[in-house]
């Protein structure tokens, strides 16, 4: 029963909205531009430490911080786009990763007095809990948890229909069509450059607020929680999902998420205990971690070899051509 | 027919690793009894920069989980390693008690005496570094360390090299971007820790057993995986896609079996040190170099003048117009898997001794082998080691100007760099940008 309604909370945690986020970024950037972009773990991070060290080390207001962090990812995208745009998709992928790995680095190694180095950022969100309307347990979770699921799911919910809203315009099908042959877009006249850094900047920005939930969720920043896994579960989970359809990102985190729990809560119970189902010879509760990130490795294999569209995409969408 | 021999043979060489790797797990797990949370191993080793590293012995370091509050205390043996099991996940307070060091010994200046980690599920094991003592560095001249540090970047690119050169080939016949390159230098490793360590055998006989098994890995990963989805006409990035899943399940599965901890090989794991000048180098280390050498010359002699060599690069030329010519694609494909995997387990094997065995060994050198490979032009096979040998010594000098955390980032700097301005590498040719 508990591992039922553990794995439920997963599915509206704090965790899930955060993905949600991540994962509607990627996908105007993969899923309707079709850029290989391997760096939004860096996007994430830029947005939740721009956010964090305003707050903590410049005691700006909150909302102040949120532009801060936002602004300081769009800028990131601009650097990034400019040099990358122009490569071919497995480099653009190369380049993105590496770029999202200096900037893991860089919070760790640089200006400690700053980012407080592999320990993180901490204590940012007093502001931000000062205005939470819910002063005891919601469903079992802590009121100050609470308060940032609703933050979190009221912005997966806003980006959704204004990714809904863009892709139905003139400027959504121009990105569609980048995707499917930018030789064609480019000889109607438009600027495909200009088109590609404008999902980069929209998919980083949605990534970066992605990064605040998750900031003001575990109430610290840290470097590692920015690695290049994350991308790659971030990806996991949008090509189950479906790739450039709205509802993709969102089943896709949702569902991965809430599985991703659950394979652990269960693998947990099997394990623990002085006579455990599962022998100890064979798997500890140590190990219960390699195990659900085996499953991740081995779902995105499967997903891609047999099933690219994932549950709700449309198989001629997927960009997944080299050009 | 002699194919599927060296198939058998290999299998049932598997066969016997996973047999033999089992009891050894069983006998680290043994001793646990059975506890109600989930725990993580935080372990160290105390050792004092000011005084050759040696190491420092009954330190005491203690660990308070938020979640428990409880206190959990370890002191370092005499090889200055500590570890205890902290029973808790969350943020954790792990500090080292300055008292207990010895008089003539402190922590560097500055240094925190406290590190405030989050433990969570996907990391059961916690590395705490404190900084013990002041270090030389400062005491040593900028020429000096100069000189060391180019000497360690030319040993570091020439074994990565090996790793590149692998990357490069398979990406040169095949197209594919490998993103689990890196775990095919784990596996040289942990299988050579395997047999070394777990069943006891000599280390060079488990070296020359884990490149044969690399070799084995590298042939069936082609024959049974890559060549099957290269026929289904798998995408090139939904190839690469598949290649990050391996790379995240079998980095997983290494975890799964070493427990995230970072081991030593039995030999050879501290050999002394031969001062030349400005310059101290260990005789272990020149013998590895030698022998990655000699691999690369023969491995670049083979593509240049054998028969098979030319082909495979005929194949990274055109495949359609090579396959026309009766050249048999996969036939040489595979090959190139068997030795690029070969060479990348080697280059495991060595790193190994320098930089203990990890699960994560190969994967935090991807990225470098994909700078070194790109700075000298993808696909390029002296591209790849030359591109190496700049990677190497360009990561290795940059701690002169830059903290050390920091070294990985000037390599994948320079990537950025070689993309913008010359996107083909030093010397791949302008056509294969596309």
């Amino acid at each position: 029963m508990d591992i039922i309604t553990g794995t439920l909370s997963a599915a509206v945690s704090v965790q899930a909205a955060y993905f949600c986020l991540a994962a509607i970024g990627l996908n105007v950037q993969f899923g309707y531009a079709g850029l290989l972009n391997f760096g939004q773990a860096g996007f994430l991070a830029v947005g939740a430490y721009g956010f964090a060290v305003a707050v903590a080390s410049f005691e700006l207001p909150f909302f102040a911080a949120v532009a801060v962090g936002l602004g300081c990812t769009a800028l990131l995208a601009l650097l990034l786009g400019i040099p990358t745009l122009r490569l071919r998709a497995d480099y653009l992928a190369i380049a993105t990763i590496a770029a999202a790995e200096v900037i893991r680095l860089f919070f760790g190694a640089t200006f400690r007095e700053y980012f407080k180095g592999r320990d993180g950022v901490s204590g940012f969100t007093a502001d931000f809990q000062s205005v939470n309307p819910f002063d005891s347990s919601v469903l079992g979770f802590r009121p100050g948890e609470f308060w940032v699921m609703v933050v979190g799911w009221t912005l997966v919910v806003l980006s959704s229909v204004f990714v809904w809203l863009l892709m139905r315009s003139p400027w959504g099908r121009i990105m569609k069509g980048i995707r499917e042959d930018e030789d064609a877009v480019r000889s109607l006249g438009k600027n495909v450059y200009s088109y590609k850094m404008q999902a980069l900047v929209l998919g980083g920005l949605i990534g970066a607020l992605g990064g605040l939930v998750l900031a003001l969720g575990q109430n610290s920043v840290q470097p590692d929680n920015f690695n290049a896994d994350l991308t790659f579960i971030v990806y996991t989970m949008l090509i189950l999902g479906g790739a450039a359809r709205i509802f993709g990102p969102i089943f896709g985190a949702i569902v991965f998420w809430a599985a991703l729990s659950f394979i652990g809560a269960v693998l947990t119970k099997l394990t623990r205990g002085d006579d455990p189902f599962i022998p100890s010879w064979l798997m500890t509760d140590n190990q219960v971690g390699s195990v659900r990130f085996m499953v991740v490795g081995l779902c995105l294999m499967a997903l891609m070899i047999f099933r690219p569209q994932g549950v709700f995409g449309d198989r001629k969408e997927i960009a997944l051509d080299a050009r | 027919m002699r194919l599927r021999a060296i198939l058998l043979a290999g299998i049932v060489g598997i066969l016997s690793v996973l047999l033999l790797g089992l009891p050894s797990q069983a006998s680290d797990v043994g001793g646990d009894e059975a506890d109600e949370g989930p725990t993580t191993v935080v372990s160290g080793t105390v050792r004092n920069a000011s005084d050759e590293n040696k190491p420092v012995e009954g330190v005491t370091i203690t660990a308070t989980p938020d979640a428990t509050g409880e206190e959990v205390e370890a002191t370092s043996d005499e090889d200055g390693e500590y570890e205890m099991e902290v029973p808790a996940l969350g943020r954790t307070v792990i500090a080292i008690d300055v008292d207990s060091l010895p008089d003539d010994v402190s922590l560097a200046e500055g240094a925190p005496t406290e590190l405030t980690p989050v433990l969570d599920v996907g990391r059961p094991s916690f590395t705490a570094i404190f900084r013990v003592g002041q270090s030389e560095s400062t005491a040593i001249g900028t020429l000096d360390q100069l000189a060391q540090n180019v000497y360690n970047g030319l040993y570091f690119g020439i074994i990565l090299a090996l790793g590149a050169l692998g990357l490069s080939m398979i990406f040169g016949t095949t197209g594919l971007t490998n993103f689990a390159h890196g775990e095919m230098v784990t596996f040289g490793a942990i299988m050579t820790y395997t047999f070394n360590v777990a069943v006891g055998m000599n280390i060079f006989l488990s070296g020359i057993i884990a490149i044969a098994l690399s070799a084995l890995f590298g042939y069936l990963q082609d024959r049974y995986f890559w060549r099957i989805l290269r026929h289904r006409g798998t995408g090139l990035i939904a190839m690469m896609i598949v290649s990050i899943g391996l790379q995240f399940f079998l980095r997983n599965v290494f975890q799964f079996f070493t427990g995230g901890r970072t081991e030593n090989y039995n030999d050879f794991t501290t050999p002394s040190g031969i001062s030349a000048g400005p310059v101290t180098f260990s005789m272990r280390d020149v013998y590895c170099m030698i022998i990655a050498i000699v691999l690369l010359t023969v491995v670049a002699a083979a593509l240049k003048f054998s028969r098979v060599g030319r082909a495979a690069r005929a194949i990274s030329d055109n495949p359609a117009l090579a396959a026309s010519t009766g050249i048999n694609v996969d036939r040489v494909v595979t090959l190139v898997w068997t030795v690029g995997v070969a060479l990348a387990g080697t280059c495991g094997i060595i790193l190994g001794f320098s930089q203990s065995v990890k699960f994560d060994l190969g994967a935090q050198i991807l990225l470098v082998m994909f700078a070194a490979i790109t700075v000298g032009g993808l696909g390029s096979i002296s591209g790849a080691i030359i591109g190496s040998i700049i990677v190497g010594v360009l990561v290795e000098t940059s701690t002169l100007i830059i903290p050390s955390e920091l070294k990985i980032a000037a390599a994948m700097f320079l990537l950025i760099v070689i993309l913008l301005v010359r996107p083909q590498g030093l010397l791949g040719n302008k056509e294969r940008i596309g």
